[in-house]
């Protein structure tokens, strides 16, 4: 019989001929064009890329047209149509590594390896380039290696790796502390202080019946801990309600939101719990069928994940009669994302799912009614999966009784940058940023970056106001910048997050996040005149008004806060009160002072007109 | 048109990488011309040969910005008028001469001073007398601040006329009626 | 009784399931669009019908009209934000209308006329985006691609073919064919598909067939988008 291996064991063992075969990655999926995802992120492990005649037969073996195939191949940004490094090595790129030196260690890696960033070396062994953020802010600067993280780098361990690289050791005989990823758990309150058997909520829940379950659930007034803050019940009963069979529980593990890391704690070491919470959507639901949608910069965890649903199914907690009750059958698999933050918003990621671009959907229909494949379907953060445990062990009321009016139980709050002791915490709603800073051993703060780049930045003036869905509502990220830091540089790094992240379905979102990225580096590489802040306030409305998905209207979040709180940031980089040239005239002459071999003063021009009068 | 201003306003045009359509096309506002020399007085102009431009209210200008040279004229302009105007499309967006925009400097330059048949040990020019160009063709509101646009390629006389009038007489000029064109 | 929303303070009828934009057209409002089709379902990328509805900002082509609804369109600072839409579409691509067969018949110029589009404000792209001409009788100028996927939504859902599709993401999104070799000649494209006319700027051309109509007769000449479209609507 022939061995098929596992994906995350051919990565690392780096093979010089495949050991598996584009047919059976296609057998695996089973053929189906709803997983062609899944199946290009497999079929990728092959030769480390996506060939055009790979792309071309998977169409031809799924009966779906190529340009398709090539269309979702090209969307996300860990599938490769042109050839990477057998070692890709991705540095994590949030402003929270950027402050801890990333872009200094990437150039020492390269400089080691002698190879340009975001280029393949010649003999095609290594290729290094940035990430969006890979959600280890409190152990930073990290890294992605054939997708396994690594955290806590330092010159030492840059030397390592590279040396590793040129001898092309494979990743499984590296050195075991570099891929041990810590939960850095700093607070904990009811949750994390939870110490559940498996199955011991959905026995609860299941003695409840379904209507009992689902009326503990609207008494818990457990809202979505993704950032929106919906009515998790009220979510669930329309599903509930709405006309359909085979409806679907997703749990959103697209954690890309930058500076966000609570869900990848709570799937390293309470995934019971997790997928606990989808069982009791299912159960509240009526659902049959459930996905997890895991970020690809998680996908180290799937192994470990997996087996927790393996021994969730040994003990009857999944598949069919689930703990005895007829007619409650509930599966989960796990589904890969590959590098595409927009995923996170619930009906890109249900795009995804099917196998597509992420692209979000127009609204209405909503996804209860009509979600993954047209079926009602419940989107819900891990955390508000993780926390319907605790509504089921101790009753809808007790859970509302912490927290604030109208944000009841507890937050995970992810906390990195400038303090002494970043990691997890967790605390009840209505906690004042003052107190959280004073927590970590904070000191010094000038601002906080609240609920990551599509969030708030709060100034120190507003230390007072709480974490709650009434005051600063965050899905949990909770970056900390001290007075040595440059508020335009944390703005600035957003804004290129964003772009890079825009699906480009929306003219506003796809044009207006690179634009304000060129206003953005124009004033940082020191062109920037008062007429660009006049142009980005005017951008930042339109992305606000027009944009078809939250990633677009979040997008100029940091800039129109930070332009008014840290207003001098800007304004000390201009240099002409009325107007500055849209680009540097004298780097446009560069190319032809080369070909003519000139460097006369007519040769050149003053970029800034003063200089020349 | 409301009362002409006290004294005739001083008007200076140019064309940097553009083709003098725009300028031609400014001519074809015949008879009106009669009326506008009543108005203004010209500057430095290719109707004029004054060579430097002084003092002005009204700056036209044609074409995009292709090489130092042309920098140095739109920034002259932009320094004297008070009011400065992108003429036609090569002004407004780069036009025609932006065409070379996708293709490497070098290739352009080698093109024509290398490869074009008939050339001999052809070399690209470095003599300093020469604007270098730059890398690519831009739109003239991309170097100097521009306070009105009058695309076309080129505008028409009537476009042109109703624009200069609109603007002589205080009145912010609009293209109404199918006088907007950008071809 | 009819249900009726007011647009810019004038009662306008609809039947349930209609759009505000599919509503208003019909009596004879218009709301401009370049990514909407009568015949397909509503995509909402273009955002042009960007109308202010009980306050918030939505699309007109995508969005049910509901009763005693108060939109907003033709006012001001919605048709301020649909010019800088328009502006936006002509900085990211190479839109070089003299020299484009489809000036005179383009939407997306007919548009910038209608608001008065008189310059793109921003930094133009210049992105480099090469010319498909192998196809015998078609010809694909990706220069002007407004993303508006109305080539991809026909060829797909009525020519049944999927010749087109977007690949990348952002600003580098792009049309492509459904061919390996990336070339138009490679897939079973024909001029006669909806695909090949459809599209609503010169981006898919018919060969030998550009010019014919003089300036001075094409449709924009002596038309506006927004004339010419009430009277589609009405017909």
């Amino acid at each position: 019989m022939r061995c098929v291996l596992q994906p995350e064991v051919l990565v690392s063992a780096l093979p010089s001929v495949p050991l598996v075969t584009l047919d059976d990655v296609l057998q695996r999926h089973s053929h189906d064009p709803t997983r062609l995802l899944q199946i290009l992120i497999d079929a990728q492990e092959i030769e480390g890329w996506l060939p055009a005649p790979s792309l071309t037969r998977i169409a031809a073996a799924l009966h779906i047209p190529r340009a398709r195939v090539e269309g979702v191949a090209g969307f996300y940004s860990f599938l490769y149509t042109r050839p990477v490094g057998r070692y890709r090595v991705l540095f994590s790129d949030n402003i929270t590594d950027r402050m801890l030196g990333n872009a200094e260690l990437l150039d020492a890696l390269c400089r080691k390896l002698w190879i340009e960033p975001g280029k393949v070396s010649e003999d095609g062994l290594v290729s290094v380039t940035t990430t969006s953020c890979t959600g280890l802010c409190d152990q930073g600067p990290a890294m992605l290696v054939n997708g396994r993280a690594i955290g806590q780098l330092n010159h030492r361990r840059i030397n390592e790796i590279a040396e590793l690289i040129r001898q092309q050791r494979p990743l499984d005989l590296w050195p075991a502390e570099y891929f041990s990823i810590d939960d850095n758990i700093r607070r904990r309150d009811a949750l994390l202080d939870l110490d559940m058997p498996p199955g011991a909520a959905l026995t609860a829940a299941i003695a409840r019946g379904r209507d009992g379950w689902l009326a503990e659930m609207q008494a818990s007034n457990l809202r979505g801990r993704g950032g929106a803050g919906f009515a998790t019940a009220v979510k669930w009963a329309s599903a509930r309600n709405a006309p359909g069979a085979q409806k679907v529980i997703v749990c959103n593990a697209d954690e890309g939101e930058p500076g966000t890391f609570k869900d990848r704690v709570l799937l390293n070491s309470f995934a019971d719990l997790v997928f606990e919470g989808m069982a009791l959507a299912a159960w509240a639901v009526g659902a049959s069928e459930g996905f997890l949608y895991l970020r690809g910069e998680y996908r180290y965890l799937r192994p470990q994940l997996e087996a927790v649903l393996a021994s969730r199914r040994q003990a009857g907690l999944l598949g069919t009669s689930i703990l005895g009750a007829p007619g409650f059958d509930f599966d989960i698999q796990i589904h890969l994302g590959a590098g595409a933050y927009v995923c996170g918003e619930e009906t890109a990621l249900l795009e995804s799912l099917e196998g597509k671009r992420g692209t979000p959907r127009i609204r209405p229909p909503f996804p209860v009614i009509k979600g993954y494949l047209g079926r009602p379907t419940v989107v819900n953060n891990v955390e508000t999966l993780a926390k319907t445990c605790l509504v089921a062990l101790e009753g809808g009321e007790a859970f509302a009784a912490t927290g604030t009016a109208q944000s009841a139980g507890t937050k995970l709050l992810s906390i990195s940058g400038d303090c002494a002791a970043p990691g997890i915490y967790e605390y009840p709603f209505g906690v004042p940023i003052a107190r959280i800073l004073e927590d970590c051993g904070a000191s010094d703060t000038q601002a906080v970056q609240v609920g990551g780049a599509s969030g708030m930045c709060l100034a120190s003036y507003e230390f007072q106001r709480r974490i709650a869905y009434e005051d600063v509502p965050t899905a949990g990220a909770f970056m900390i910048f001290d007075g040595t830091r440059d508020l335009f540089d944390v703005a600035r790094a957003f804004v290129h997050f964003f772009a890079h992240e825009s699906c480009g379905f929306c003219t506003p979102c796809r044009v207006g996040t690179a634009l304000l990225k060129g206003f953005m580096d124009k004033l940082a590489d020191g062109h920037g005149a008062k007429a660009d802040l006049t142009d980005i306030d005017w951008l930042d409305r339109l992305l606000k008004n027009a944009s078809h998905c939250g990633l677009g209207s979040a997008a100029p979040n940091p800039v129109i806060d930070t332009l008014q709180k840290f207003r001098p940031a800007y304004e000390r980089r201009l240099v002409s009160l009325d107007f500055e040239p849209a680009f540097d005239l004298d780097a446009a002459l560069a190319e032809a002072r080369q070909l003519t071999a000139r460097d006369d003063p007519g040769a050149h021009l003053k970029t800034h007109e003063e200089e020349e009068k | 048109m409301s009362p002409a201003p006290a004294r005739k306003l001083r008007v200076a045009t140019t064309s940097l990488a553009g083709c003098f359509g725009c300028h031609m096309s400014f001519l074809d506002i015949d008879e009106h011309l009669f009326e506008l020399v009543e108005l203004i007085e010209f500057d430095r102009s290719p109707l004029t040969d004054i060579k430097e431009v002084g003092p002005c209210d009204i700056g036209i200008i044609e074409g995009g910005v292709c090489n130092a040279e042309n920098v140095h004229v739109l920034r002259e302009f932009r320094r004297n008028c008070k009011t400065l105007i992108a003429l036609g499309a090569c002004a407004v967006n780069g036009g025609l001469p932006a065409q070379r925009n996708h293709l490497p400097l070098s290739e352009c330059l080698r093109e024509v001073y290398q490869f074009r048949p008939g050339i001999a040990n052809g070399q690209i020019p470095n003599d300093p007398e020469l604007p270098l160009p730059l890398d690519k063709v831009r739109p003239i509101h991309e170097v100097v601040r521009i306070d009105y646009f009058l695309p076309g390629c080129p505008p028409s006389g009537p476009a042109i006329w109703k624009f200069l009038t609109d603007l002589i007489a205080g009145r912010t000029p609009r293209l109404t009626g199918g006088l907007l064109h950008y071809d | 009784m009819t249900k009726q929303f007011l647009l810019d303070g004038q009662p306008v009828p609809f039947e349930d399931g209609q759009t505000i934009l599919e509503a208003a057209r019909i009596a004879g409002h218009y709301i401009p669009s370049l990514c909407w089709h009568k015949d397909f379902a509503p995509h909402g990328s273009c955002k042009l019908c960007i109308v202010k509805a009980a306050g918030r900002h939505v699309s007109a082509c995508a969005t049910p009209a509901k009763e005693g609804w108060e939109v907003e369109s033709n006012s001001p600072e919605m048709n301020g934000e649909r010019r800088g839409l328009l502006q936006m579409l002509f900085v990211e691509g190479n839109h070089f209308c003299p020299s484009c067969e489809k000036s005179g018949n383009c939407e997306l110029q007919a548009l910038g006329y209608e608001y008065e589009m008189l310059t793109s404000r921003f930094r133009h792209f210049y992105p480099d985006r090469p010319v498909d001409a192998s196809h015998p009788d078609v010809l694909l100028d990706f220069n002007r691609c407004i993303f508006c996927e109305l080539c991809v939504r026909a060829s797909r859902d009525v020519d049944g073919k999927s010749v087109f599709a977007l690949t990348g993401r952002g600003i580098d999104k792009h049309l492509v064919v459904n061919a390996e070799s990336g070339r138009l000649a490679d897939t079973d494209f024909a001029k006669d598909d909806l695909a090949a006319n459809i599209c609503p700027v010169g981006v898919i051309l018919h060969k030998r067939e550009g010019f014919a109509v003089p300036i001075g007769e094409r449709t924009y000449d002596n038309a506006t988008i927004r004339s010419k479209k009430l009277k589609e609507s009405s017909s």
